[in-house]
């Protein structure tokens, strides 16, 4: 029955309005899936297992790992302490303060620029799809220029980045074959691509992350598996989630036009804005992965060990325990302690940058159309369950404002 | 808010307390007169950023002032101005110049001070110098800036101990003496304090270690060096005074509120408490100086110098001076601090000192990346973490729920509590004497008598 739940979230039918049905997986603390698989979708159940030390992201600690892909080589989001500490603080160093403060908020120019470009090309008036036209190439084009990616190979890897976040929840898909499939396929390109660009960045540095971390000759380098395996999630990880945040932002301001109003008049209510999206619409919908490193007893249920927890984040952010009236849109809403970024050591690495993109984009968006409406609601939606967003959003607007 | 809610409310204590508890009386609804009173010139400002990043070249002292979460509305600053004296039977708070402020509530929000040297001459000494105020990290950084041969600094506690870490941070020697065993080792034990002493010795610290300073000694008014029990002299051109602090409460001692060196007592609702034991309910405390029994820790009376223990109490406190008597909130949140030294991050959550035994549950105290558990019995009473902040709210949890420890994730074989050897509370404080007067049960008197008692 529950694992059913589980299935019917992942079909694509219910893509669009996943809401009634994290509403009732949330009846329970505990909601049993498959043999030795668990969900958990009330907000201080999540939090709490969210830094729980019992709790392991290597999948190689799960006792059935199933359709998980397992090498000897993993980036930092699918290990534990110390390992993880001590390459997420590597990448820290060539991304964040201490070692390299001001790198993100020093993106802001060339953001508004790409932002300027994009919404520049949308026709004065008439239509436009918002993800091809926006939520997809900008955070695209600011995770090459960070990384330091060839904007020339993007279209390349496009198709590969999709095919991996296509199958982080393959098994609760209908054609798990097909996509865990396109999805190795996908992984082995991108890795063998990133091997390439290494090497490039060895011949000739910049001072991009790939560059700096290439180039690093610090006791804590990566070795070249490390670095790959990095690259490919820090790619993906830009291609795939940020997009989803943008695209949501845009529907949900489209379908709550006080907001928008109010957001043209006040662009620095942004801020308060998008927390309130993350805990809405969270890019991340659940994190389908996490082992029991022991057993976990909750509300009398025994997750055993090496069982998988599934953290349903979703769920958790619109608990009706934590967040009153929590399937209203309420930029306001005080003591706004969504997990749309997750907590604990796996807090989104690129949480800064995907802020700083998503702050811009909608404030600029909100400014410059005039009486903008959606073509179709509910839109068409990506594939994944995991990272849920509209594969397509076509609206209408009577004038585009230079900006 | 009801016809019946105070018109007048002050505030004794310009920091942190006593800014959050003016927001919280803003954002609920108060409309009334507002007095803030400080006895520096300042508005609140942050504290804890002025042993660590102040003395560095991020942030100058003077930038710290604290961001305001409410709009205050109109706000009476008396600052600059001490508080002298609480007459609780016209309702007025008295200060220095003799202005009296009169009020339907007060918070006392007055925090600690620092323990200063015990020999006055000494302390005169330039170059001698405990860090409290803007004006002192100002001073010390200055110091620093001109490039000393040699700093000192006495005690290890955290003050002590980030002052070391921004001197070393700096390229500058140092040399810190602690009459304790190791650093830290009054809230966090001796075997954490034995991880603490294991960061500085290999970050170049000079760490003296069961040794106290005797005199400081100087020439031509300036202090040059410092004889410590051990017999040795250690020459130096600034001394940081980092022992700790002292609870502004002298003023009160007119007020027939229980108030001493331990701290204003109170109720856990904020509502200080008279000499004869009962709650008033138009005398509020919050922050360092108030001292309230804890739900969580068998109602231990319990007085914190943490920030989110005088962020906490003060809201409560201010929520219930304007609120239904049937809406009052306790304040039971579970005490957290942080403190950054030696490029190490370390954090904890709950009363290490309520604990008596240590488990250490993640990571490797020899990596410098750990987490551990304070136990009293089999339940988890506080935690520590160096560099494993994030874990952090995962004992809050366990705290809060009464929880026993977890397995040990990621330890050696073979680790099992052990005594978290914390020193005995053996510092000398004095408490009122109250002697109670009167023939039958119902007219019988508490009153204060005398300067105080010694207990040990």
């Amino acid at each position: 029955m529950s694992s059913d739940l589980m299935h019917q979230v992942g079909e694509q039918a219910n893509r669009h309005n996943p809401w009634p049905l994290y509403a009732q997986l949330r009846r329970h603390r505990v909601i049993p899936l498959d043999e030795r698989s668990y969900a958990v979708g009330r907000y201080d159940d999540v939090l709490a297992l969210l830094h729980d030390p019992r709790l392991s992201s290597d999948p190689h600690t799960l006792t059935d790992p199933g359709d998980r892909i397992i090498t000897d080589v993993m980036p930092f989001i699918d290990r534990d302490p110390p390992s993880h500490d001590r390459l997420r603080r590597e990448v820290t160093r060539f991304f964040g303060p201490p070692d390299s403060p001001g790198l993100v908020s020093g993106q802001e120019a060339e953001i508004r620029r790409q932002i300027d470009t994009l919404i520049g090309a949308f026709p004065d008036s008439g239509e436009v799809d918002l993800v091809d036209d926006l939520a997809y190439p900008l955070p695209v084009a600011v995770i090459c220029r960070l990384l330091g990616v060839p904007p020339a190979d993007e279209p390349q890897f496009r198709g590969w980045a999709g095919a991996v976040a296509g199958g982080l929840d393959a098994a609760n898909l209908q054609d798990s074959q097909d996509v865990i499939k396109r999805r190795d396929e996908g992984l082995l390109a991108l890795f063998t691509y990133l091997g390439e660009l290494i090497k490039k960045h060895r011949a000739s540095p910049d001072d991009s992350m790939l560059s700096g971390l290439a180039n690093d000759d610090s006791a804590d380098a990566m070795t070249d598996l490390d670095l790959q395996v990095h690259g490919v999630m820090l790619l993906i990880a830009g291609h795939e989630t940020t997009v989803n945040l943008i695209a949501n932002g845009a529907l949900t301001l489209l379908r709550n036009p006080d907001v928008l109003a109010r957001l043209k008049r006040e662009p620095a209510w942004v801020i308060p804005m998008v927390e309130e999206l993350l805990r809405f619409e969270p890019p991340v919908q659940y994190l389908p992965n996490r082992a029991a490193l022991q057993d976990i007893t909750i509300d009398g249920t025994t997750i055993s060990k090496g069982s998988r927890l599934t953290l349903l984040i979703a769920a958790a952010n619109r608990d009706p325990g934590r967040f009153a009236d929590p399937d209203r849109f309420d930029p306001d809403r005080p003591d706004n302690q969504h997990l749309g970024f997750g907590s604990g050591i796996h807090y989104c690495f690129g949480a800064p940058l995907a802020r700083l993109e998503v702050h811009l984009a909608l404030a600029t968006l909100a400014t410059r159309l005039d009486n903008p409406r959606l073509i179709q609601d509910p839109p068409p939606y990506r594939p994944s369950p995991v990272l849920r967003g509209p594969l397509h959003l076509q609206v209408a607007y009577d004038a585009c404002r230079i900006g | 808010m009801n016809n019946s809610g105070p018109e007048r409310i002050v505030i004794v204590g310009a920091s942190l307390a006593g800014l959050r508890a003016a927001e919280t009386l803003r954002r609920d609804g108060f409309t009334g007169s507002l007095t803030i009173v400080g006895d520096e010139r300042h508005e609140p400002y942050d504290r804890p950023a002025l042993s660590k990043v102040a003395l560095s070249d991020w942030v100058p002292p003077e930038h710290t002032a604290l961001p305001r979460l409410a709009d205050l509305g109109e706000v009476d600053w008396r600052l600059g101005m001490p508080a002298t004296a609480l007459d609780r039977r016209a309702r007025e708070v008295v200060l220095a110049d003799g202005a009296r402020l009169p009020y339907d509530r007060v918070l006392i929000a007055t925090g600690v001070r620092n323990r200063p040297w015990p020999h006055t001459e000494q302390a005169a000494l330039e170059g001698v110098r405990g860090i409290r105020t803007r004006e002192d990290s100002r001073l010390i950084r200055d110091l620093l800036d001109a490039g000393p041969e040699r700093v000192l600094v006495i005690g290890a506690g955290f003050t002590g101990s980030e002052v070391a870490s921004l001197c070393r941070q700096r390229g500058l020697a140092v040399t810190v003496v602690e009459r304790a065993e190791n650093p830290l080792v009054g809230s966090l034990g001796g075997v954490v304090g034995e991880v603490a002493a294991g960061l500085q010795r290999a970050a170049g610290v000079d760490l003296r270690c069961d040794v106290t300073v005797e005199a400081l000694e100087g020439s031509g008014g300036r202090f040059r060096a410092a004889s410590l029990s051990d017999g040795t002299t250690v020459k130096a051109d600034l001394a940081v005074i980092a022992l700790g602090a002292l609870r502004n409460t002298e003023w009160l001692a007119s007020s027939g509120l229980v108030a001493g060196p331990l701290g204003l007592s109170c109720d856990p609702g904020g509502r200080a408490y008279a000499i004869n034991g009962m709650a008033v309910d138009d005398v509020f405390a919050a922050g360092d100086v108030a001292r309230f029994p804890h739900a969580l820790y068998e109602y231990e009376f319990l007085a914190l110098e943490h920030w989110e223990n005088a962020v906490v109490g003060a809201q409560v406190a201010a929520h219930n001076m304007i609120c239904h008597s049937a809406d009052r909130e306790a304040h039971v949140s579970i005490p957290s601090f942080w403190s950054v030294q030696f490029g190490t991050n370390i954090k904890s959550v709950g009363v290490p000192t309520l604990g008596s035994q240590i488990l250490v549950t993640q990571g490797s105290a020899q990596d410098g990346r750990f987490a551990a558990a304070y136990l009293d019995g089999d339940r988890v009473v506080a935690a520590v973490t160096f560099n494993h902040g994030r874990y952090l709210e995962y004992y809050r949890h366990l705290i809060e729920q009464a929880l026993p420890p977890p397995v040990p994730v990621g330890v050696a074989e073979g680790n099992v509590p052990e005594d978290a050897r914390f020193p005995d509370p053996s510092a000398p404080y004095e408490l009122p004497t109250v002697i109670v007067s009167g023939r039958s049960p119902t007219s019988m008197r508490a009153q204060r008598v005398g300067a105080g008692k010694e207990h040990r």
